[in-house]
């Protein structure tokens, strides 16, 4: 499969849910796309007809905001029809803007940030207790890590040596206010984790070849779980919307929405 | 005089229980020692989880823990517990619906004079307001063993406070009866009804037996199901008894005063009385000590009983 591809057609799906249904957090599930699809094309041995299987890797989306990206991933991954997304953030739909663990496919809610890789450790502590050899994957955003509690999962992680608990920090520079820099200090994310005991692999995180690689390398690093810093650009695809914070969570006008699509379209030319 | 600390009897039941259940797992942070919990961290260590001074961790590891079919018992004071965690407990244990079990130990005042910090006057409130979330106060190590040996039948999460010390048995071990989300009737009576749980029940069947020599039948009812509240059993009392005290270590806001003076309001408008703590910072002492200021014993109860009808 060509991944490239894939990402292209991704992006297309979340702007086109996003412009539909009026709402979403548009430049967090562009940034973080790429990681999802190395992910769930590549590497997590889930499927729809495997999520009850105690071996199955785990996939947390503690930046919960991001649930577009992962709805319009699991429908085309088959985890529930498409057709079911057009009720989202309607009256009454499971769903909702953040992700909920009633739909096929996805284990926590989430969506309060600081909360994906404690529930990691809790998994990855529970496959070494069964000596299961699933993978235990939770991704975060860079604004994220200025929440406390990431950093009691981060002593955890390495405490007990889970080498089956890959994090990765969606590295995209921006948060809703504006620069991560400029809200709350996030330099030197690697030496920071590195200081914690982790294993710190840094990528260009839009970059699904890197991302693979460094996935691949995370699964066979022992003795301590790996971080994958992907350095993203939030609202990567679409011109306008590339490193902007207003693009946080702003829905397209048709003009917009017109303009997204065709330069996702030209982007897939240069793929085919 | 009975020497088991409700908590030491959760320590009993998950000790006994976890030789053939190999899921049961018991989490700490940094309080195996406070919670009675050394015994198990000794002899079952590979299901013994030690998180250090982390209760926000604390909780979000237990439920992923439960989301992979553990079923985890997160031990920890009250005080931190329920409030610093709260986030947690509503987003990763109720929210998610897994199969957590929090034990606040410690509760209510029983940190006595290490002061506000340590005491978890509003746990119940706290853990209450929670969507999907249980909360029961155990009256005693007898109770407490049954109430634990019930939760590990049941897979839904719940919030279970005890406090420090060794408390007067309720019950008789040959014939005490449990029944999951039922009030248990300690005392039989139709004039006046004591609604109380926790360390309470034990001052309000007191109560009853001062009230007794006054000529004054007092049911007392144990509400260790403080949610789900036992409705049928309130709206009961506030028909047959003419009226209905409530005692409680909680604040005055919130907690099981709050509960039975709403069903009563909108089922059997009744008179009802919480006894309860302050709204504000309550007095140095020990525990009982600071009951007894607040009148929160057997006479105070009796004599809030007697001003009453």
């Amino acid at each position: 499969m060509n991944l490239q591809l894939k990402a292209c057609d991704i992006r297309k799906d979340i702007i086109t849910l996003i412009h539909r249904a009026k709402t979403g957090h548009i430049g967090g599930d562009l940034s973080v796309t790429d990681i999802l699809v190395a992910l769930y094309y590549k590497h997590l041995n889930v499927t729809p007809e495997n999520t009850a299987d105690p071996n199955r890797d785990r996939f947390i989306l503690s930046k919960g905001h991001s649930v577009e990206s992962l709805y319009c991933v699991l429908a085309d991954c088959g985890f529930f029809p498409k057709e079911d997304l057009k009720t989202y953030s309607a009256y009454a739909s499971k769903y909702i803007g953040h992700p909920n663990n009633k739909i096929n496919g996805i284990e926590m809610n989430t969506g309060s940030l600081g909360h994906g890789l404690s529930v990691g450790v809790g998994m990855a502590l529970a496959g070494k207790m069964d000596r299961l050899d699933y993978r235990v994957y939770a991704v975060m955003g860079d604004g994220e890590m200025e929440e406390g509690s990431v950093w009691e999962a981060v002593t955890a992680g390495a405490h007990y040596k889970l080498d089956n608990l890959t994090a990765f920090v969606d590295r995209n520079h921006l948060q809703i206010s504006g620069t991560t820099e400029n809200i709350m200090m996030q330099d030197k994310q690697e030496e920071r984790w590195a200081a914690f005991g982790w294993h710190v692999i840094s990528v260009l995180g839009n970059d699904i070849d890197a991302l693979d690689e460094a996935i691949t390398e995370a699964k066979t690093t022992k003795g301590m779980p790996t971080v994958i810093i992907a350095n993203t650009t939030k609202g990567c695809g679409v011109s306008f919307m590339e490193n902007q914070a207003g693009w946080h969570h702003r829905v397209p006008t048709d003009a917009e929405y017109e303009q997204a699509i065709n330069e996702l379209n030209q982007r897939r030319a240069q793929y085919e | 005089m009975n020497k088991i600390a409700n908590k030491q009897e959760i320590c009993n039941v998950l000790l006994e229980a976890s030789a053939q259940d190999k899921d049961i797992i018991v989490l700490c942070s940094d309080s195996r020692g406070s919670a009675s919990l050394a015994d198990f961290a000794k002899k079952r260590p590979a299901q013994f989880v030690e998180v250090g001074i982390a209760e926000q961790n604390l909780v979000s590891i237990s439920a992923g823990l439960a989301s992979c079919g553990k079923k985890a018992f997160a031990v920890s004071p009250a005080s931190f517990l329920t409030t610093r965690s709260m986030e947690q407990a509503k987003v990763d244990v109720a929210y998610s619906n897994t199969n957590v079990s929090l034990i606040g130990i410690s509760g209510g005042v029983s940190y006595g004079a290490l002061g506000m910090t340590h005491h978890s006057a509003n746990d119940i409130a706290a853990m209450a307001s929670i969507p999907n979330m249980r909360v029961y106060l155990p009256s005693d190590h007898l109770q407490t063993g049954k109430l634990i040996q019930a939760l590990l039948q049941d897979e839904k999460p719940a919030y279970v406070r005890v406090g420090r010390n060794a408390v007067e048995p309720i019950y008789d071990a040959a014939t005490i009866s449990f029944e999951m989300d039922r009030a248990m009737v300690v005392n039989e009576g139709q004039d006046v009804t004591i609604i109380a749980c926790g360390e309470m029940v034990k001052p309000a069947k007191d109560a009853a037996m001062l009230l007794r020599s006054k000529g004054i039948m007092a049911r007392v009812l144990d509400m260790y199901c403080v949610k789900p509240i036992d409705e049928a059993a309130v709206i009961k009392a506030a028909k047959e008894t003419k009226a209905i005290v409530t005692v409680e270590e909680h604040t005055i806001y919130g907690g099981l005063g709050s509960m039975v003076s709403q069903i009563t309001a909108a089922h059997y408008p009744t008179k009802v009385i919480n006894m309860a703590l302050p709204d504000a910072p309550v007095v140095t002492g020990k525990s009982q000590e600071v009951f007894d200021h607040y009148g929160l014993n057997a006479e105070g109860i009796a004599k809030t009983v007697m001003e009453l009808i």
